[in-house]
């Protein structure tokens, strides 16, 4: 195939871990007095034969990859999923030649740029033109590409009043943009990206999915890893999902994602801890339960659209006189916030003091309000209106479910957060149509 | 090549795409040392007379020590010149062994995160250790005109032997960079190698005091051709070139840098990985 540019063919990835070390890199003392042990041991064992298990099995073989296979073709953009520590970033910088692979072949097709990191070799004594600089060239680019791009990568920033600054005096976000924005003015034919869009602000983030988007439109290949559904979902056809180290399945976007998602995310609509020792909280407070449920039908069924949506927090307080507020956010599978609601919103419950005891707090999210999606609930406890004292991430997770009477004739599933039932009206004016 | 890809990557493999990417990535090397250079100036106070102050100051406590107290011979150049000479070359050496054998380490973070001959790193470094060189040297030419001491055209060869201590500098420099990325504490020897190198190479005194039985022994350590080679060219005079010793000298130094490229080229791979 002529428009394949990336053929990754059994790829694999071997690291030795050593365990009980502090550093991770060898320290040449160590290794002579590990030396001299072993010698010692070598001259003991010629008298005494004795054959315990040798001492030194402190190291484990690990397998970051392992029989990794897929072809990219020319002008495609792929997303690559997974949880934290299933191979992404490794494969990513095997394809990218910083690390060796230990089997397998990868085979390359046109200029590649990697981007694992933002503003790698910034230097903070430097100032923003002089680190544009030096960032191109580390990036690839020549001089003279770089002088060409050289107004654009600066209107891009939006730091132009700072260029003869050292960057050391930049803030966090006006580093970024400049270091994205040297990133995004490379024009290599396969682009290799790594979570990058983690970083800046929200205006900004949008910004550069929007570069993103542009160069895979341009017809440039696109590897990009992220644990961003959405991003993903807006910017690759398709997704290659890693777990431990293998692919567990390519495909197009929508599909993988939504089995990843369900995969990850199994729908607990109850979760309980027993012990007011031992469950999640601290010395103040700790939670009993957290259930999610619909009032009109059975415990432990499905949710859906347009039911009434019961979520119960009970939790113990463990001092007494304490203004304790519950706080719940409500989160979509992708992490977009969907609301946030607190024991707070009600006047009575608001700067009520509670004793020692099992409380029980609940709260109603009407019908037709959240979409059919996952959502999850992370629960905050707040001190006195003003301290955090804990919070429980990812608490809960449920789905709902999308109620068939509704869709009529459309089949498909409605976009957005929320599924509103509004309400509409038309009216006949007149006949007038000149 | 192989089924019309660019690029195969494939373990062990050392590509024949390296010497082609060294020469892509010629821009990067200008550029990390432009970097260092710049960095350091904007860093220290005294900036340029950094370079300047600390050969000189050595060559003024050898030249009391070895020319006054010592009465060692001076081949019948002002002693300050004599020192001087060899001062060059052995700062160069001692910056570049210093500067190379970091050099990885401190760009850890690049290393990890992009792709580019490694070999540019520690070449860089030596690159920058240059630039003092010919500060340095300008301070030479200042202590000639003050003693009005003139070279003659053996002054046109010094350029060779420039390459030679270019080559000494970056032969240890592969080796100890390389060694430093796994085995953390060579960054403990280096500053011990370049004291004690120091008193063994013919910095202080003329390596003719050395006796002649010794001396191809002597020019086993292959700063002596080097800093041999600085003053033949530099002082002129009578004082002959010890050919045998240059030579030992000169092979000792292809040897050290083509093992050193070896090894830093094996080992390469695994930057990544251990640092």
């Amino acid at each position: 195939m002529s428009d394949t540019v990336i053929k990754v063919e059994n790829l694999g990835k071997k690291y030795i871990l050593t365990h009980q070390r502090n550093e991770p890199y060898t320290v040449l003392r160590d290794v002579i007095t590990e030396k001299v042990k072993s010698f010692g041991r070598g001259v003991l064992r010629t008298f005494i034969t004795d054959h315990s298990p040798s001492a030194d099995s402190s190291q484990e073989e690990f397998w970051a990859l392992k029989d990794i296979s897929f072809e990219i073709n020319q002008g495609d953009s792929v997303g690559i999923i997974g949880r934290n520590g299933a191979g992404k970033s490794t494969l990513l910088k095997v394809i990218s030649r910083i690390t060796e692979p230990t089997s397998g072949r990868v085979s390359i097709n046109g200029r590649v740029a990697s981007l694992l990191e933002v503003g790698t070799g910034f230097h903070p004594e430097l100032t923003g033109r002089e680190n544009i600089f030096l960032n191109g060239a580390i990036l690839g680019m020549t001089r003279a590409e770089i002088m060409k791009k050289f107004d654009e990568i600066v209107a891009f920033s939006e730091v132009e009043k700072f260029l003869d600054t050292p960057v050391k005096r930049y803030s966090s976000g006006m580093y970024v943009r400049l270091a994205f924005a040297v990133a995004a003015h490379l024009e290599p034919e396969i682009l290799i990206i790594d979570e990058v869009l983690a970083v800046g602000d929200a205006v900004f983030q949008k910004k550069c999915l929007g570069k993103m988007g542009d160069v895979a439109k341009e017809g440039r290949t696109v590897l990009f890893v992220s644990h961003n559904m959405v991003a993903v979902q807006g910017l690759c056809k398709n997704v290659i999902w890693m777990d431990q180290g293998q692919i567990k399945e390519i495909g197009p976007t929508s599909t993988v994602i939504g089995e990843y998602l369900g995969k990850n995310i199994k729908a607990t609509l109850k979760r309980q801890w027993d012990n007011p020792k031992t469950a999640p909280g601290c010395d103040e407070v700790r939670i009993h339960h957290i259930l999610a449920h619909s009032p009109s039908s059975e415990p432990g069924m499905a949710l859906s659209v347009n039911q009434d949506i019961e979520i119960e927090v009970e939790f113990w307080s463990l001092k007494s006189k304490q203004d304790l507020a519950i706080t719940l956010l409500i989160r979509t599978v992708e992490g977009i916030v969907a609301f946030t609601t607190s024991t707070i919103h009600n006047p009575l419950l608001r700067g009520r003091h509670l004793d020692k005891g099992l409380y029980r707090s609940h709260c109603r999210i009407p019908a037709n309000l959240l979409n059919n999606n996952i959502y999850n609930i992370s629960i905050l406890v707040v001190k006195n209106q003003a301290k955090v004292l804990f919070m429980i991430e990812e608490a809960l997770a449920f789905e709902v479910l999308d109620s068939l009477e509704q869709r009529g004739a459309y089949f498909g599933k409605r976009p957005g957060t929320v599924a509103p039932l509004l309400i509409w009206e038309m009216q006949h004016i007149n006949d007038n149509i000149t | 090549m192989s089924n019309g890809f660019d690029l195969i990557i494939e373990p062990g493999k050392s590509t024949k795409q390296y010497w082609r990417d060294l020469w892509k990535y010629r821009e990067l090397f200008l550029f990390l040392s432009w970097r260092d250079i710049l960095v350091r100036y904007k860093q220290t106070a005294i900036g340029i007379a950094w370079s300047v102050l600390r050969p000189f100051l050595t060559m003024i406590v050898f030249t009391i020590i070895f020319g006054k107290l010592a009465q060692f011979p001076s081949e019948g150049v002002p002693y300050p010149i004599l020192v001087y000479a060899a001062m060059l070359p052995w700062q160069f050496f001692a910056n570049s062994l210093a500067e190379s054998s970091n050099s990885l380490i401190t760009n850890a973070n690049m290393l990890s995160k992009i792709y580019f001959p490694r070999l540019i790193v520690p070449a860089s470094s030596i690159l920058v250790s240059l630039v003092d060189f010919l500060i340095s040297f300008v301070i030479l030419a200042v202590i000639m005109l003050w003693y009005s001491f003139s070279p003659d055209w053996r002054i046109l060869m010094l350029p060779l032997f420039l390459i030679l201590a270019f080559f000494t500098s970056f032969g240890f420099g592969l080796w100890f960079a390389a060694l430093n990325v796994r085995y953390r504490d060579f960054r403990y020897i280096v500053p011990f190698v370049v004291q004690f190198g120091l008193y063994i190479s013919p910095v202080g005194f003329s390596s003719s005091v050395v006796p002649e039985k010794w001396r191809l022994l002597y020019s086993l350590n292959p700063m002596v051709g080097v800093i041999d080679g600085f003053r033949w060219s530099i002082l002129g005079g009578d004082t002959p070139l010890y050919w045998p010793g240059l030579l030992l000298s000169t092979t000792l130094t292809m040897i050290i840098f083509i093992l050193g490229l070896r090894y830093f080229r094996n080992t390469e791979r695994t930057f990544a990985d251990i640092i």
